[in-house]
């Protein structure tokens, strides 16, 4: 797969205030890439300066191998964290005015059915529900048909089954061989969609791979977690790690089978017994000492 | 080209959408205009009037009087207009000894005859027939300017500054479009509305009040037309780089408010303190007041009002390149 974005070196300064030190990743043609990380960790910062939005204080940022590529406003799509629209335009309306912007853009129906926009094409724009509001947004980031699509934390302020829904538009879109860059404080968002990530915090670049690849390379370990009194205080010494929550018992196990044996013999009540996974937000809490969203 | 006309396009229908702005529009200048109306249609200034050609004053008593307001000109021609239209009641030139007069002005009359003791009748008389124009005849031009003047830094500086802050400008700027096109789709949406309201309420107006219009209804295009872009232009700057609603309409009223005072909407400014006058002329509302009042109340042409178009030009593009080059899309 060619490299369609390589960042290098990257710096960004406000003031006194240093939002972005020395990111460097490259993204392949054709992923999801995923910047992760807290409120405040130079994400945003980091794909304004891609987007040409913010100008960088240092680096360099190539696309298709060009700096400052003549190309890339017609051919990326953008989705920005905080966006209002036009007063008193519906929605129909704001596609065409977007549309009227790009020499070839997409057909307008085409987009309309695969964001889900027909039940309220006719509303004012600025008057609709959260979830209604990102389809539109995305829908505008899409009209250029872009080859590389940057979505800003585009599920913040959704409910659950908003998220879900707009998951799934995300994964359609990957379907269709587009790049697409997300920034999201969401691990579950992170990874479920991206094929490679860079764990940002405090403007560097903290943890790089595939959600897979770091999980394996940073663990190898699954938690057990039981409800409190569950099991005796004189038999936890048995177990290798163990971390106690008010009212929760997380125990470390390196052989699951093992520890699972273990909990039997010493009779502990396994009725609410819960095994889980290490996720990107241990994974952050085990680098960082902090969780992401603190 | 196609994404001016996407821009044009959907800032119109934003306009048309926006009632409390529309009725606003169409609402506020004939409100002006019938105040205006009513309030000057009954009798007349007790204030006598006399012009002075040059600067010699008669050493007559009666002229020191405080009823009667000595008021100097340098140009003939303008001041004859004034006499022709009531504006003075009688124009004196000390050096030839001699004086016009309006004899279908009764104030002219008078004057000339409170004057007869002082030795007026040795001068030689002139007379310069014409009918009065009534004090809202010589406002119209002033009022539907200063209109004009307050859709133009308003309504263009205001809708910008709000899209700068909720980020329609940020996700503009992601996009192709450039500032120079953005801008200039702003201005000509702005500029064709107020040309089609502004037509309304003169043609409303004028059937009403059936008021002077001497000149040509293209000349006086021309100037609205000139006299908006260099008044959008202005409103441009105030809005090139703001992000904040309040601040812009301060600054927009700190230029809005000295030109409604000083532009000779409601007064003129003949006998007015010098600096006030070089200050008004600084103004864009002053050229654009002058120059439709001219054509309106004299039959002026447009090459007889040529200088106050070309400093409106001149204003426009001053204001423009100003604009474009301190505009950001986002807050600095």
């Amino acid at each position: 797969m060619t490299t369609i974005l390589e960042i290098k070196d990257l710096h960004k300064r406000f003031k006194k205030v240093s939002a972005v030190n020395g990111v460097s990743f490259a993204i392949k043609q054709g992923t999801c890439f995923g910047l992760l990380g807290p409120n405040g960790a130079g994400k945003t910062t980091t794909i304004e300066m891609i987007e040409g939005i913010t100008e960088p204080t240092s680096g360099e940022i190539l696309y298709k191998g060009i700096s400052q590529n003549p190309a890339f406003k017609d051919e990326a799509g953008i989705q920005f964290q905080s966006t209002a629209l036009m007063d008193f335009l519906t929605v129909i309306e704001v596609l065409e005015l977007f549309a009227g912007f790009y020499k070839n853009p997409q057909d307008i129906n085409t987009l309309v059915e695969r964001c889900y926009l027909s039940e309220f094409l006719h509303q004012p724009a600025a008057k609709l529900s959260g979830g209604q509001r990102q389809r539109v947004l995305l829908a505008i980031a899409l009209i250029n048909n872009p080859e590389i699509i940057f979505l800003d934390e585009p599920t913040t302020g959704l409910d659950p089954q908003s998220r879900r829904n707009f998951w799934h538009l995300i994964n359609d879109i990957k379907k269709s061989g587009k790049t697409i860059v997300l920034t999201t404080h969401y691990m579950d968002e992170a990874q479920s969609l991206c094929d490679e990530l860079v764990i940002v915090d405090k403007g560097k670049i903290i943890a790089q791979g595939s959600p897979k690849n770091l999980l394996k390379e940073h663990f190898g370990i699954s938690y057990i977690c039981l409800r409190d009194g569950d099991l005796s205080p004189e038999h936890l010494e048995k177990f290798e790690q163990v971390e106690t929550k008010s009212d929760e018992i997380i125990l470390v196990s390196k052989h699951l089978e093992q520890s699972l044996q273990e909990l039997i013999n010493c009779g502990a009540n396994l009725s609410s017994l819960q095994i889980r996974n290490p996720t990107l937000d241990d994974l952050f809490l085990k680098i960082t000492g902090h969780s992401l969203r603190e | 080209m196609k994404r001016i006309l996407s821009l044009f396009l959907a800032r119109n229908k934003e306009y048309y959408r926006d009632r409390a702005s529309l009725i606003w529009s169409f609402v506020m200048p004939p409100l002006i205009i019938a105040v205006v109306a009513l309030a000057f249609s009954r009798g007349d200034q007790p204030l006598f009037k006399v012009g002075i050609l040059g600067d010699q004053t008669p050493a007559w008593e009666l002229l020191q009087q405080p009823s009667i307001q000595l008021v100097y000109y340098n140009d003939q021609d303008k001041a004859l207009q004034k006499v022709r239209y009531h504006q003075i009641d009688l124009l004196l030139d000390n050096a030839k000894q001699e004086f016009w007069a309006n004899p279908n002005s009764q104030k002219s009359t008078v004057v000339e005859e409170l004057l007869a003791n002082q030795g007026i009748t040795t001068w030689q008389k002139d007379e310069i027939i014409g009918d009065k124009i009534r004090y809202v005849d010589w406002a119209i031009p002033g009022i539907i300017s200063m209109n004009l003047m307050f859709s133009s830094l308003f309504g263009i500086g205001y809708v910008i500054v709000r899209y700068r802050k909720n980020g329609v400008l940020k996700r503009l700027q992601a996009s192709p479009i450039r500032p120079i096109e953005f801008l200039t789709a702003q201005v000509l949406s702005r500029l064709i509305i107020m040309i089609l309201v502004s037509t309304l309420v003169f043609v409303v107006a004028d059937f009403v009040l059936n008021f002077v219009m001497l000149g040509s209804y293209f000349d006086l295009f021309i100037v609205g037309v000139t006299g908006m872009l260099s008044l959008l232009s202005l409103g441009l700057i105030v809005a090139s780089r703001l992000a904040s609603e309040e601040l812009a309409n301060g600054i927009l009223n700190m230029f809005a408010f000295p030109m409604m005072l000083l532009s000779e909407i409601w007064f003129s400014l003949d006998g007015a303190p010098e600096w006030m006058s070089g200050f008004s002329e600084l103004l864009p509302l002053t050229h654009m007041v002058q120059a439709a009042r001219a054509i309106m109340l004299d039959g002026a042409s447009l090459v007889d009002v040529s200088d106050h178009l070309l400093i409106l030009g001149i204003m426009t593009i001053v204001f423009m390149t100003i604009s474009t080059s301190l505009f950001k899309w986002r807050e600095s």
